[in-house]
């Protein structure tokens, strides 16, 4: 009875969790009569009397309000297709790109061209295969040239870190601008290539040791000894 | 003919040595290696992605695509012909069957989830190996489960119930009856029973026992094989 593993324990799916009616069910765990049950492989993480699964791994599935990178890859009379690294690609009207007065059947490349990424936002989810989004709020712009890096969806809030101390640790250390969207897409700008590949090495270890406690140090002590490159 | 000794020396409820890895092949979402005896089966995941042709999309919920291939070199000897067989298609489709009651594809409408077992060894079991295999695979992935599914195959060689048959075994002069089982062990749903040869309804009830015994020993590895890609700290 009660709680049968303890918090930060990794569980696999199917993994009893509790039992009795003392927990309640969190995300990615449900209710089989009086039995908890993982459903996802992850670290257990309880607050009070609720227990959820934090994903080790897993697809990233859009969510309204999510701001995410994104890949121009179409364009049509009314807007863009926008891979953001899920199933089905977004659309972006030309009304939540700009509130610039477009002309019928002018050049939309003068916005957004072929291959160009985006720093953009979810604002609408009607289905999976229906995803509005936008640019228009702060920080959704046009991303410069830069290096592009895919990490898993599930390993983002540790590349950013409580109030961003990770991101921003990383920042500081390499000299570098990231921009890090919610579907695992990392964008990196920096003066120096050497610094830029110091940036991209560490959340590549990030990514790796993400289940592990005490990360922000480790990361410090990488940073700092690698800081002349790698 | 009594059988009263295995032809390999091991117990009537013993399974062959089992070995079990999780990922193995780095640009799939999730993959996993399960290893019987001699018979080596790979699993890869990738997606969801989107389906295509676009009729077969389900508006409600994801599909899952399972494609069961034996290498071409894996066989004792004889070269096996490449490509989809009759053979090959109906793994494919009892794996899938096998694999979906533990699926909640809810969350991914339109999409398909594939899933690639290959075999580069075979020797007896490949549908149950691979089954192991791709459960693993679908978990690493991180596609919500309700479970893991264990598979085994038991049988009935010269008279004796037994777990997880050999080639000999089933290729045993006499009588050999196989039974390819899979299991989601946690809440005791049974996803495959197939059957090849003849048997009574006590010794299938036995059979089954056994084969629950056999599934409960593979998820234990299948666990540890989950949980051991994090414990060393490597992805």
């Amino acid at each position: 009875m009660g709680l049968l593993v303890n918090e930060r324990d990794i569980v696999v799916p199917g993994e009893l969790l509790a039992e009795g009616i003392d927990y309640i069910p969190g995300d990615d765990v449900f209710r089989d009569k009086e039995k908890l049950i993982a459903i996802r492989l992850g670290l257990v993480n309880v607050s009070g009397r609720q227990v959820k699964i934090v994903p080790l791994v897993g697809p990233y599935v859009p969510l309204r309000g999510d701001v995410v990178i994104g890949k121009v890859v179409g364009m049509g009379f009314s807007g863009w297709r926008i891979d953001i690294g899920w199933a089905f690609e977004a659309n972006l009207n030309i009304k939540d790109a700009t509130s610039d007065y477009v002309e019928k059947n002018s050049d939309l490349t003068k916005y957004f061209n072929y291959g160009d990424y985006l720093m953009v936002q979810i604002i609408n989810v009607t289905s999976t295969k229906l995803i509005d989004i936008t640019t228009k709020g702060p920080g959704l712009k046009k991303l410069t040239p830069g290096r592009i890096i895919k990490v898993g969806s599930s390993k983002v809030p540790r590349i950013i870190g409580k109030q961003g101390s990770m991101i921003t640790m990383i920042k500081d250390a390499t000299n570098t601008r990231i921009s890090v969207g919610q579907n695992g897409i990392v964008w990196i700008n920096g003066e120096e290539p050497k610094k830029e590949l110091l940036a991209i090495e560490a959340i590549r270890k990030i990514e790796r040791e993400s289940h592990t406690q005490g990360l922000t140090e480790v990361i410090k002590q990488f940073l700092e000894e690698n800081k002349n490159g790698i | 003919m009594a059988y009263e000794k295995r032809l390999d020396g091991r117990k009537f409820d013993e399974l062959r040595p089992v070995e079990a890895k999780v990922g193995v092949v780095e640009n799939a979402a999730g993959s996993a290696m399960f290893k019987i005896g001699k018979t080596i089966a790979i699993a890869a995941v990738y997606g969801p992605k989107e389906l295509y042709p676009g009729f077969l999309q389900d508006p409600t919920k994801g599909i899952l695509r399972c494609n069961y291939n034996m290498l071409a070199f894996s066989g004792s000897g004889d070269r096996v012909r490449p490509g989809p067989s009759r053979r090959s298609k109906e793994i494919s489709m009892v794996s899938e069957k096998a694999l979906l009651p533990t699926l909640d594809l809810s969350q991914f409408s339109g999409t398909v989830v594939d899933v690639f077992i290959e075999l580069i060894q075979t020797d007896a079991g490949t549908r149950c190996a691979g089954i192991t295999a791709a459960s693993m695979a679908l978990a690493d992935a991180g596609i919500p489960m309700k479970g893991l599914v264990s598979s085994v195959a038991v049988g009935r060689v010269g008279g004796k119930i037994v777990l997880d048959l050999s080639k000999e075994e089933e290729d045993y002069e006499g009588h050999a009856t196989d039974i390819a089982t899979a299991m989601i062990t946690s809440t005791g749903e049974i996803t495959l029973l197939q059957m090849d040869g003849l048997i009574t309804k006590e010794e299938i009830k036995k059979a089954l026992e056994l084969a629950k015994k056999g599934n409960e020993k593979i998820k234990e590895i299948q666990i540890k094989a989950l949980k051991e890609r994090y414990q060393t700290g490597k992805k």
